[in-house]
């Protein structure tokens, strides 16, 4: 243990020395091959020049080449994957999708992950909404948002045992030590075994993400919310608006951009859950979703790539308009 | 249209008092500017006129009605904001539309009512922009036009063309007051710009730490500045002030520090000793030998005058304008005078008006 | 003035009373959960299933069974034979409220009565545990009565669970292992991405961008389109080199490339943002991009390194899926969240190990987030309201 600190303390120093020595050396470097300084005209300018080609391509090279290597290599190889067997080596065609489409679990796991994008960016952008509306009006309110953001900062692991805890299910005439169901026996229900409860179950699952998300949607929609020109607000109380007509005609329109941006991130983190239905039931009781059983078939029988990469393209698919989107929007608004 | 009383009207935030019992009558039609420098309370009480303020003491009414605790709307009034506060998200034909649809008008009269609105801004060929499509000067006559449509008894404007570029605010200011002749309507004007409260109002308030310093025609206001405040901050350049007393000896003079003299017309009842402010508008100061010494520090032709900036044997800065193109040198010293009834004169110690 | 349209809105009491209400409705809701498992890992194992945790600070009933003292110890009393004592030993005391000496009816009796166990033979059990056995004949057999009481003990919180997870559980181990994983996966990517970040932002280059629209590109690529490959890249390397394919230097590497389009996209905007002045005047002074960078531009953007250090921390240590795929599951290699998903599936049912350990997992980001919740607000505002 002690010597795994050391190794981690050693590599932390040897890291950043290493990128302090490269950055500094490179550009020491290339000022050695082409001296700026104490050379006659033009062949300063000349050099000046062949730096400044030079230089940038020595900033950005490592983050290039780790780019490269570690996202889109990759991605071109997962597709390479997609259309060939488990093992990687024989072509097979587009029978990984055919497979995929016939498969009964993963139909289901498509349907639980269309279940997943209707319910929770929705209720996460609603309820974030309302609380950031709400927490504005009240002295407190920067406390209450410190307290429903803190979720935020948890894993999901921790969250599902969180949750898990509250979902506890203890047989007929126990004491219910879960809170879920001592609610439900306090109001003459009988408990249930919440997370194995077909269909339902995944919605108990989804509470978890929402639970976690809210605190994001309502920090950036707040943020939003005050970025409304207050003289806005004000010219639509003159203009005879009551508080229900400002509220949608005034400042909902304002941060549709806004809304729309709270609502594609967490749509893509939903199509990437994968910790909380692992944990909490993995997959069974029919709750699978995409990437938990991508990251099954990755190992299942020694572990399946065609299949696995396979999957991993088809959640790609769903993301790929947001990209496109996002890109055409960064396009447009000139930061390229 | 209507008029506006405001009737000891006192505002405070916490505990802090900001406006301390202001009274103004503002006739029906009258062009009315609420003048001052930041923070003297004039857009608060604009603000309390329009309701979007509470008062916490005294009244104000509008027309007949004393509006303390009707809301905003139905106070048919009228508001136009520094920052134009136009809807981003609404075309300039919707952002004009607004407060008639939210009274249900009928579409063909909403519609009729924003072409007028348009035709008289020129703002037709705008309509269906968006706010972030349009100029500066585009917005503010948008928020004018939104303003129009609603045809409301009072206009409020709150400094309106402080956003603006210097040659779009003097085309703007000449527009508005055009626009003023045009329908009469009853209007409040907030600026800290004395240029363009002289220039468009019938009526100016100068308010100072929350209270009126004084209310006049503008050229009243030039002329017979109440008190110290009012007449340094009418007028520019500003108005030249020496301290000193008055002259206890032969006729009346002012004795001011350095040795300079002036000679008045009366004393206006003050006692030889007084300590008295004496003001000189730049223009009025003339080139005599027998006037009061001044060393020239800067000169700075405009083109169509001369002004210097100089200094008395007292230490005291003055300021004069010469439409004459004299050539004058830093360094040199000139002799100064003003015609006695010309001449303004301040308690000094209660800066008012002798 | 930011009131003026409240006022209009819900001045009304019972508006505000709503509007406070509601509120301290969501707040209940969203701190709850977190609050059941820390009470929880503060309780006594036997109370934790013996009453909701939410019921921590009454005292808890339990139904338990005892076995009083063999035969051996009567004494023999006005003829009858007797066996006396305390039902709890040494065991901390507790209030008896009924009790019984068969399983079936464990709360026959009334604590104080005296039972009739047949054959003349009377016990007596007492609220505060004393008890009075009596018999007419010498008992005789080797063990004890058996006897099953109610009682309730009060509420007793205790840190033995904390010591039982970070001891013998190995969930310390694996808090050493997280600690190894996250800031060394923290760090290496500040590093690469300023400069990148500066280079994208400052510097004129050819294919500037394209790198740019790639970066924005990669921001919303799912993780999963980069295991397969990558756990190939690496299996077959460690394969070559005859080195082990799970290392801690892979953990930080993959961390790093997958932190990397977030962190160059989120630094960039921040440095595209400084005065161009401050650029122009610092190169008219002699200096050179290198230094530029160094001395002008990485102290500027330090609140922004801030949250980027704040989010690349949070998402590694909060991390379950690359720690699975790219490290071991040996006790030198296990992470925290993949030691609590390992205890989810070994001790499912032992709240006092799943709460505590849960809790241990989830206290640094708990720190990290309450101390610098500034930072990491400002760098969710600049990474989504622009990208998303």
């Amino acid at each position: 243990m002690a010597a795994q600190i050391l190794s981690a303390i050693i590599t932390i120093i040897v890291g950043v020395g290493g990128a302090i020595a490269y950055f500094w050396g490179a550009n020491r470097l290339l000022d050695l091959i082409f001296p700026s300084r104490g050379v006659a005209g033009m062949a300063a300018v000349d050099n000046l020049r062949r730096q400044g080609f030079i230089r940038p391509w020595l900033f950005i090279g490592p983050a290039l080449i780790i780019l490269v290597v570690y996202l889109i290599y990759p991605v071109i190889q997962t597709l390479y994957l997609s259309f060939h067997d488990r093992s990687g080596e024989n072509f097979v065609g587009v029978a990984n999708y055919a497979w995929a489409f016939g498969d009964r679990e993963f139909q289901n796991s498509i349907l639980n992950n269309l279940l997943w994008l209707a319910v929770v960016p929705a209720a996460c952008t609603f309820l974030g909404l309302v609380i950031a509306v709400l927490t504005d009006r009240i002295w407190w309110g920067t406390i209450a948002k410190s307290l429903i953001f803190l979720p935020l900062a948890i894993s999901f692991v921790g969250a599902s045992v969180i949750w898990k805890f509250i979902y506890e299910y203890r047989g007929d005439g126990q004491v219910q030590i879960g809170l879920l169901n001592a609610i439900v026996q306090f109001f003459g229900g009988n408990p249930q075994v919440w997370i194995s409860l077909p269909f339902w179950n995944s919605f108990f699952l989804m509470v978890i993400l929402i639970w976690i998300q809210t605190g994001f949607a309502m920090v950036i929609l707040s943020a939003a919310l005050r970025g409304i020109p207050e003289e806005t607000i004000e010219a639509a109380v003159i203009d005879g608006a009551n508080p229900f007509q400002i509220f949608w005609k005034i400042m909902i329109p304002q941060i549709w951009g806004t809304i729309a941006v709270v609502w594609t991130t967490i749509t893509i983190l939903v199509l990437k859950v994968f910790d909380i239905v692992l944990t909490m039931t993995n997959g069974q009781w029919n709750s699978q979703v995409l990437a938990n059983l991508m990251f099954d078939w990755m190992f299942r029988g020694g572990g399946d790539f065609g299949r696995g990469a396979t999957i991993a393209i088809i959640i790609m698919l769903a993301v790929l308009p947001i990209m496109i989107w996002n890109i055409r929007q960064a396009n447009k608004e000139g930061g390229l | 249209m209507a008029s506006v009383g405001i009737r000891e009207v006192r505002k405070s935030f916490g505990s802090t008092e900001i406006l301390h019992g202001v009274s103004i009558d503002i006739v029906d039609g009258e062009f009315v500017t609420l003048v001052g420098p930041s923070g003297c309370g004039k857009s608060t009480l604009l603000r309390m006129i329009a309701g979007l303020e509470g008062v916490t003491s005294g009244q104000i009414s509008i027309g007949e009605r004393v509006v303390n605790n009707v809301a905003p709307k139905e106070r048919d009034i009228a508001m136009v904001f520094q920052n134009y506060a136009l809807y981003p998200h609404m075309t300039v034909a919707e952002n004009m539309a607004f407060s008639l649809k939210l009274k249900n008008a009928a579409k063909a009269e909403t519609e009729a009512r924003v072409q007028r609105a348009a035709e008289i801004l020129g703002l037709v060929p705008l309509l269906s922009r968006y706010p972030r499509q349009l100029s500066g000067g585009q917005r503010q006559r948008v928020a004018m036009g939104r303003a129009i449509v609603r045809d409301p008894q009072v206009f409020l404007f709150d400094e309106p063309l402080s956003n603006l570029d210097a040659k779009l605010r003097v085309a703007m200011r000449a527009e508005i007051k055009e626009l003023h002749q045009r329908l009469k309507t009853t209007t409040v004007y907030v600026t800290h710009d004395q240029i363009e409260a002289m220039t468009m109002a019938d009526k100016i308030v100068v308010m100072h730490d929350g209270i009126v310093e004084q209310i006049g025609r503008p050229l009243d206001l030039y002329d017979r500045p109440d008190n110290l405040f009012v007449a340094s901050f009418i007028g520019s350049p500003a108005m030249n002030f020496l301290h000193g007393e008055i002259g206890s000896d032969g006729g009346p003079a002012f004795h001011g520090k350095g040795g300079v003299s002036v000679p008045l017309n009366g004393a206006a009842g003050a006692g030889g000793g007084t300590p008295v402010v004496l003001g000189a508008r730049p223009e009025h100061l003339k080139l005599s030998d027998d006037g009061f010494p001044v060393e020239i520090v800067v000169v700075e032709p405009t083109g169509s005058e001369i002004q210097i900036i100089g200094r008395t044997p007292g230490g005291e800065e003055i300021v004069a304008n010469f439409r004459e193109r004299h050539a004058f040198e830093p360094g040199q010293t000139v002799k100064l005078t003003v015609e006695p009834n010309l001449i303004h004169l301040f308690n000094g110690e209660t800066g008012k008006r002798l | 003035m930011a009131q003026a349209s409240g006022k209009s809105a819900g001045k009304s009491f019972f508006g505000k009373f709503g509007v406070h209400l509601a509120v301290l409705v969501f707040v209940v809701i969203w701190t709850v959960p977190t609050l059941g498992i820390l009470v929880s890992s503060l309780r006594d194992k036997d109370q934790i299933i013996a009453s909701g945790w939410w019921n921590s600070f009454a005292s808890s009933t339990q139904t338990e069974a005892g076995r009083l003292p063999p035969p051996e110890n009567q004494v023999e009393k006005d003829g009858r034979f007797v066996i006396e004592g305390n039902i709890f030993g040494d065991d901390p005391p507790r209030t008896i409220s009924a009790f019984g000496t068969r399983a079936a009816a464990p709360t026959q009796y009334a604590a104080g009565e005296t039972a009739d166990l047949g054959d003349g033979v009377t016990l007596q059990l007492n609220e505060d545990g004393t008890f009075v056995l009596s018999s007419p004949v010498a008992l005789e057999g080797s063990r004890g009565q058996r006897v099953y009481f109610a009682s309730s003990a009060p509420p007793r919180f205790t840190t033995e669970n904390y010591e039982t997870v970070l001891f013998s559980e190995g969930i310390g181990r694996s808090f050493i292992n997280s600690l190894t994983v996250t800031v060394p996966a923290t760090v290496i990517p500040i590093m690469i991405a300023a400069f990148a970040a500066y280079a994208l932002a400052w510097m004129r280059f050819p294919g500037r961008a394209l790198i740019i629209a790639t970066i924005i590109g990669l921001l919303v690529v799912p993780l999963q389109m980069a295991l397969i490959p990558l756990l190939q890249l690496y299996n077959g390397v460690g394969l070559f080199f005859g080195v082990p394919s799970k290392t801690y230097l892979g953990i930080w590497l993959a961390h790093t490339g997958f932190g990397l389009p977030f962190a160059i996209y989120l630094l960039r905007s921040y440095m595209a943002g400084l005065p161009r002045e401050l650029m122009e005047s610092a190169r008219i002074d002699g200096a050179s991009d290198f230094e530029i960078f160094l001395k002008i531009v990485l102290p500027l953007s330090f609140p922004v390194l801030a949250s980027f250090a704040i989010f690349q921390f949070l998402w590694v240590w909060n991390d379950l899926l690359v720690a699975m795929v790219f490290l071991g599951s040996g006790a030198n290699q296990l992470v925290l969240t993949g030691k609590l998903n390992a205890l989810l599936g070994s001790r499912g049912g032992d709240w006092e190990i799943l709460t505590t350990s849960a809790f241990v997992t989830i206290i640094v980001p708990l720190l990290v987030f309450f101390s610098l919740q500034r930072y990491f607000v400002r760098g969710l505002l600049a990474g989504s309201v622009k990208g998303g």
